[in-house]
């Protein structure tokens, strides 16, 4: 049953749109393998078989926690029904897109991994959140869904068995909090998008209340694979901790921006310099932001160029690794620029439920307006360490977490920039 | 908001809702359990959109009445996500991103000349009515910047690796097909890549 000890595979696992054309056309994608990972799911396994084998390949979330995925379905409560799967593909992260390319280029095997993952924790309705911007996206997972029930890989009675699914997307309206699992799960009912307190999670208590399992569509997209081929197999791929591929989504001041899909545990240098091409223009790397916006600043030496991109090994170099949106900063841009840059977003996406984001923000937005305008003095800059520092640990989401990551490490590690631009 | 204007009354007379999108609505109401209909809030906000690209306060109200929510409620999730609109603005709303990931590839420098050459500042609409400029956050296309997305009745459409030359173009083709009626403008997206 498993491929153990086979090699990976050469092309690529998630975006399998790149060598395979048109595999976003559903005879084309089962000509390659696929539904065949549901089909033996569903027909030959049980679902705690499932959720063991998913356990066993070691797969993380991708949406930025990096929890492990199997063992969040072992979560749900098996005494409470219905039980519900939802898709999180509210990708809205500043550097992120890797959703968007797999939901484009390579859709039937995200809706082949909701589907396993329902039947895994028995659920027989499964959504998609999208974030609103993923209008058209929406509208062709529609009709890919439409033709999986015309094809029986979707509705009741699938493959003769007695389980049956359906799956519906769902359209967010532009907001980044959304993608917080409690946050999507109150706008999926209809409401603000605004985190719940926790515990309680949502495998206990998530979409109406019910067991809930919430993934992210690139965690989605791995399971078929892992079911195909085997945990062990999957284990084959990336490090020890940190298994299986991981889609990098580069950006910013880099030569040749883009999704690559490289095992977990490539080093910044090799996704930077060797794929991305490096530096344009001569100039020279700076900084790196390893999760989008909400990063710490790393300062991009030779020791954080050689650290691996894995859970455990990011930490070392002061950050995350998040959702692997790597943001690449050259020595051209000002730091206290960039927090503005960063403080702006994270003030007209705070939800306003929790003061110290909500308020934090909006006195960050000014401090960091007026220095990085050259308008402030170094006490401000102390100032706006000091708000950062209060907003740590004091909201119910990462969101006012994540806020003040740029403002701290780039005060710490970049204080030169600030010192250059207060007035005298 | 002025919600008593005379185009707000002819919606009310002419197209509410449930009579004009019936069908659409009984598909949208079918995605969730029949006791959580307020889930449908969202959908039925981008059906009542597809109308004039904003929602006035009778239709909130009919959402509403459908859905059993309050006024009040349906009028929250308007302000609360940034695609819904309460009040008109142009009929296309060029949408540019500025993140971080964008202004490092030159966001703000498009934003800025684009809203110079059309003579307006970024929020404001174009004199004809016809385009409004936004600055607005990350839409996951940060590889392919600058980029904007078009938001009209009919949806949203994403617009990558642009160009000031490109975006006015587009705007030309955007103006003409008002004038006109329905064209085809999907010809600019992302061509100066190429």
């Amino acid at each position: 049953m498993n491929d153990v000890g086979r090699e990976p595979p050469a092309g690529h696992i998630l975006l399998r749109h790149r060598e395979i054309p048109e595999i976003d056309n559903l005879e084309v994608y089962r000509q390659n393998g696929g539904f065949e990972a549901l089909r033996k799911a569903v027909t030959l396994m049980g679902p705690d078989e499932v959720t063991e084998e998913v356990k066993t390949s070691g797969l993380r979330g991708r949406g930025g926690a990096g929890f492990p995925t199997g063992l969040k379905w072992t979560f749900i409560d098996y005494d409470r029904y219905p039980h519900y799967v939802v898709a999180n593909a509210d990708e809205s992260e500043p550097g992120t897109y890797k959703d968007r390319e797999i939901m484009e280029g390579n859709p039937f095997q995200f809706l082949e991994g909701v589907a396993i993952c329902a039947y895994a924790i028995r659920a027989e309705t499964a959504y998609i959140y999208l974030r609103g911007e993923f209008w058209q996206i929406a509208e062709s997972l529609d009709r890919q869904i439409e033709a999986l029930e015309r094809s029986g890989f979707l509705g009741d009675n699938l493959f003769g068995t007695d389980y049956s699914l359906r799956i519906s997307t769902h359209l967010g309206a532009g907001a980044y909090i959304c993608g917080e699992e409690t946050a999507l799960l109150e706008s999926m009912e209809g409401k603000l998008g605004q985190p719940r307190l926790r515990p309680p999670f949502p495998p206990s208590f998530g979409l109406y209340g019910k067991p809930t399992v919430v993934n992210n569509v690139e965690t989605l997209t791995n399971v078929p694979m892992i079911i195909k081929h085997g945990g062990d197999w999957y284990r084959n791929i990336g490090t020890e901790k940190s298994t299986g591929p991981k889609i990098f989504s580069l950006s910013g001041n880099v030569e040749r921006p883009g999704n690559y899909e490289l095992p977990l545990g490539t080093t910044f240098r090799e996704l930077i310099y060797e794929h991305g091409g490096g530096i344009p223009n001569g100039r020279l790397i700076k900084a790196i932001m390893a999760a989008g916006a909400s990063s710490s600043l790393i300062v991009a030496n030779d020791e954080a160029l050689d650290t691996k991109m894995d859970y455990e090994s990011v930490p070392n170099v002061g950050a995350q690794l998040g959702s692997a949106s790597v943001i690449v900063i050259d020595d051209t841009v000002s730091i206290p620029w960039l927090i503005n840059k960063t403080i702006h977003f994270f003030k007209h996406e705070s939800c306003g439920k929790c003061t110290p984001c909500r308020e934090g923000n909006y006195w960050m937005v000014h401090l960091t307006e007026r220095i990085a305008q050259g308008q402030a003095s170094m006490n401000d800059v102390e100032l706006l360490y000091d708000v950062a520092s209060q907003i740590k640990g004091k909201c119910l989401c990462a969101l006012g977490e994540f806020s003040i990551e740029a403002v701290l490490s780039g005060i710490e590690r970049f204080r030169t920039d600030f010192e250059q631009v207060v007035a005298d | 908001m002025n919600v008593s204007d005379g185009a707000s009354e002819v919606t009310k007379s002419l197209s509410p809702l449930s009579s004009k999108y019936a069908r659409e609505i009984e598909a949208i109401l079918a995605k969730y359990p029949p006791e959580q209909r307020r889930s449908a809030v969202m959908p039925l906000l981008y059906l009542a959109q597809k109308e004039r690209m904003y929602v006035d306060r009778e239709t909130m109200q009919e959402i509403g009445e459908i859905l059993g929510m309050s006024t009040t409620d349906v009028a929250s999730i308007v302000g609360f996500y940034s695609l819904y609109y309460d009040e008109p603005g142009g009929k296309y709303h060029i949408q540019i991103c500025t993140d971080l990931p964008c202004a490092l590839r030159g966001a703000e420098d498009f934003l800025v000349e684009l809203c110079e050459r059309l003579g307006i500042l970024p929020g404001e609409t174009t004199k004809d009515g016809l385009i409004t400029i936004e600055e607005v956050m990350c839409l996951a296309a940060c590889d392919n910047a600058p980029m904007f997305q078009v938001q009209s009745s009919q949806g949203l459409e994403y617009y990558e690796n642009q160009t000031v030359e490109n975006a006015l173009k587009l705007i030309e083709e955007l103006r003409t097909m008002a004038t006109r009626g329905p064209g085809h403008y999907e010809s600019i997206r992302s061509d100066s890549d190429e």
